[in-house]
């Protein structure tokens, strides 16, 4: 009996250290913008596009392994700049959702934030930077 | 030696574990994994078929349902179940629009895409004559950014009533932005946010020859007509975003039980105050729209009508349906179901909804309390975020031996549970 709850024991840290070793690896990224993304993502963020970045049928898209994410850094940091009302398809789905514009967020919130979309929820993308919304935003 | 024995050990135990799993999910399917009140069972008649939204059931029992994704570029199947194996399968697809409503009265097929509402000639078995040359009775409906869906339900008199959304939550001057105000008698509503009503038998009629029937309502999916009434039931989406739009007024946690979901009575001329006001069911009150100078207690104005049952936010009730079946218990009797299709707008708060609740009617009043009917739909306890959900209820319909139909539009199964005394 000893011998199986020991075995039982070594089978649940051996999964233990995989699931480890797993969420790091989706997060390889150890940039601090992660952590302060990650608030930021949390209060303006996830009420619409869900805890785990998968959105909501019809409605809010995901920001799971699509363009608009992963894709072109300015087209992404002018969504959050000016909001997005028309709609998008996304692998032939249909959201259509208003997105506000969080233009009221500051330039090293919106880096954080969209660095912490683009390295989590199996996303990995680089970094995006404060100067680099500063120059989008700049550009109006 | 004893290496070896922790291999057979651990390979015993991993065929365990197999073991056990296998033995859930055989418990699970019972009921087709739904928990019900005593006495009752279900089964999922179909499976896979496509986004299941509304449905409707001939007198033979077979199935037309609505999809909202066109499959092989179709947008409605008519099942049947000819072996009867208690499987309906595809007789065949129709139509090459996608949305939500459809409704059988007096030898038509009623179906609606997001603009327009189409209906085909049934023959003596409430089966399509023709299937490819409807009769286009409504055009021209708006189906904006949001609610584009319209739902239907056709009375005695042969007057067809749609829903139209409103493209907006809160007609804010920046939809669903921080601390954005209510634009100024909110110009949606002249063509969105209420119920129109059209004649059954009159080709291309829109807006202009249109009755506006009902307005200030946000977004309606579930509707039904009430024999006992003889009226209108609808079923509101409530408004979101109160705490994310207005935090200074509302916490997060209001933001989630906060506004109702209400059924509403309605009669020709009603207005239920969208966007102008919510109901707060904790309060039990019409109070002002935070958009429009309200703070969470003002009250709204007295014009607009009360709801005859409110629910808990953000549960999206997608089905609503009077029973009129004579094969459930006498407290079913033309008592109403709802199908929550589940809320997302409720973080931090785990979601709620993804059931079918069941509020008791007398002579055509809510008549006690509303309860949890059949539940069980997501196949997970916690839903934190909707597509955890496996299977999320939407359309409700009745079949003629009593049973009560439910569609699912993620995995697209179709349940029928029915009471076994």
């Amino acid at each position: 009996m000893r011998k199986l709850i020991f075995v039982i024991g070594f089978l649940l840290s051996v999964a233990s250290v995989n699931a480890q070793v797993k969420k790091s690896g989706s997060t390889s990224n150890n940039s601090p913008s992660l952590l302060k993304g990650k608030a930021v993502y949390t209060q303006y963020c996830l009420p619409c596009h869900q805890v785990d970045g998968s959105g909501v049928m019809n409605m809010n898209p995901p920001l799971i392994a699509t363009a608009y994410v992963l894709g072109d850094k300015t087209q992404l940091i002018n969504i959050l700049l000016k909001g997005l009302s028309k709609g998008v398809v996304i692998d032939g789905d249909k959201y259509t959702n208003a997105m506000p514009a969080v233009n009221n967020l500051t330039d090293q919130q919106i880096s954080d934030v969209l660095t912490y979309v683009r390295n989590s929820f199996g996303n990995k993308a680089s970094n995006v930077t404060a100067a680099e919304v500063k120059a989008v935003r700049a550009k109006k | 030696m004893k290496k070896h024995n922790y291999k057979i050990l651990s390979v015993l135990i991993v065929f365990l574990i197999l073991c056990y799993s296998f033995k859930d999910k055989k418990d699970d399917n019972e009921n087709a994994g739904l928990t019900l009140p005593t006495g009752f069972s279900a089964s999922a008649v179909s499976e896979n078929i496509g986004r299941a939204r509304h449905i409707a059931i001939n007198k033979n029992g077979e199935m037309y349902v609505r999809l909202g994704k066109l499959v092989d570029g179709k947008g409605t199947l008519f099942l049947t179940d000819d072996d009867k194996d208690g499987k309906f399968e595809v007789k065949y697809k129709f139509g090459n629009y996608s949305g939500t409503g459809v409704y059988i009265k007096n030898g038509y097929l009623y179906a609606s895409s997001d603009e327009e509402v189409f209906r085909y000639k049934l023959d003596k078995d409430e089966r399509i004559i023709d299937p490819n040359n409807p009769e286009k009775i409504v055009t021209g409906l708006l189906s904006r950014n949001q609610h584009e869906t319209k739902s239907l339900v056709v009375d005695n008199e042969d007057n067809v009533y749609v829903n139209i959304g409103a493209y907006s939550n809160s007609c804010q001057v920046k939809d669903r932005s921080f601390e954005s105000p209510g634009r100024i008698g909110c110009p949606i509503l002249d063509s969105a946010g209420g119920i129109w009503k059209f004649k059954a038998d009159k080709l291309n009629q829109s807006y202009n020859n249109g009755e506006h029937y009902a307005s200030g309502l946000r977004n309606v999916v579930g509707l039904d007509w009430n024999y006992t009434t003889n009226s209108l039931f609808v079923m509101q989406h409530g408004r979101d975003n109160l705490n994310s739009s207005w935090p200074k007024l509302y916490d997060e946690k209001q933001s989630a039980e906060l506004p109702a979901e209400c059924l509403y009575q309605i009669k020709k001329g009603d207005n239920a105050g969208w966007p102008y006001m919510y109901y707060d069911q904790i309060q039990k009150k019409k109070i002002l729209a935070p958009e429009y100078g309200g703070d969470g207690k003002k009250e709204a104005d007295s014009k607009f009508i009360n709801p005859v049952a409110a629910f808990p936010g953000h549960m999206a009730p997608n089905g609503l349906l009077f029973y009129t079946g004579n094969q459930f218990p006498e407290k079913y009797k033309n008592g109403a179901f709802i199908a929550f299709h589940g809320s997302w707008n409720r973080s931090p708060l785990p979601q709620e909804g993804y059931y079918v609740a069941f509020i008791p009617f007398k002579d055509g009043k809510p008549s006690g309390e509303w309860e949890v009917f059949a539940k069980g739909f997501a196949g997970v306890e916690v839903i934190n975020s909707t597509r955890q959900a496996e299977h999320r209820p939407c359309g409700l319909a009745q079949s003629p031996d009593g049973s009560l139909f439910v569609t699912d539009d993620v995995k697209g199964s179709v349940y029928k549970i029915s009471y076994n005394q």
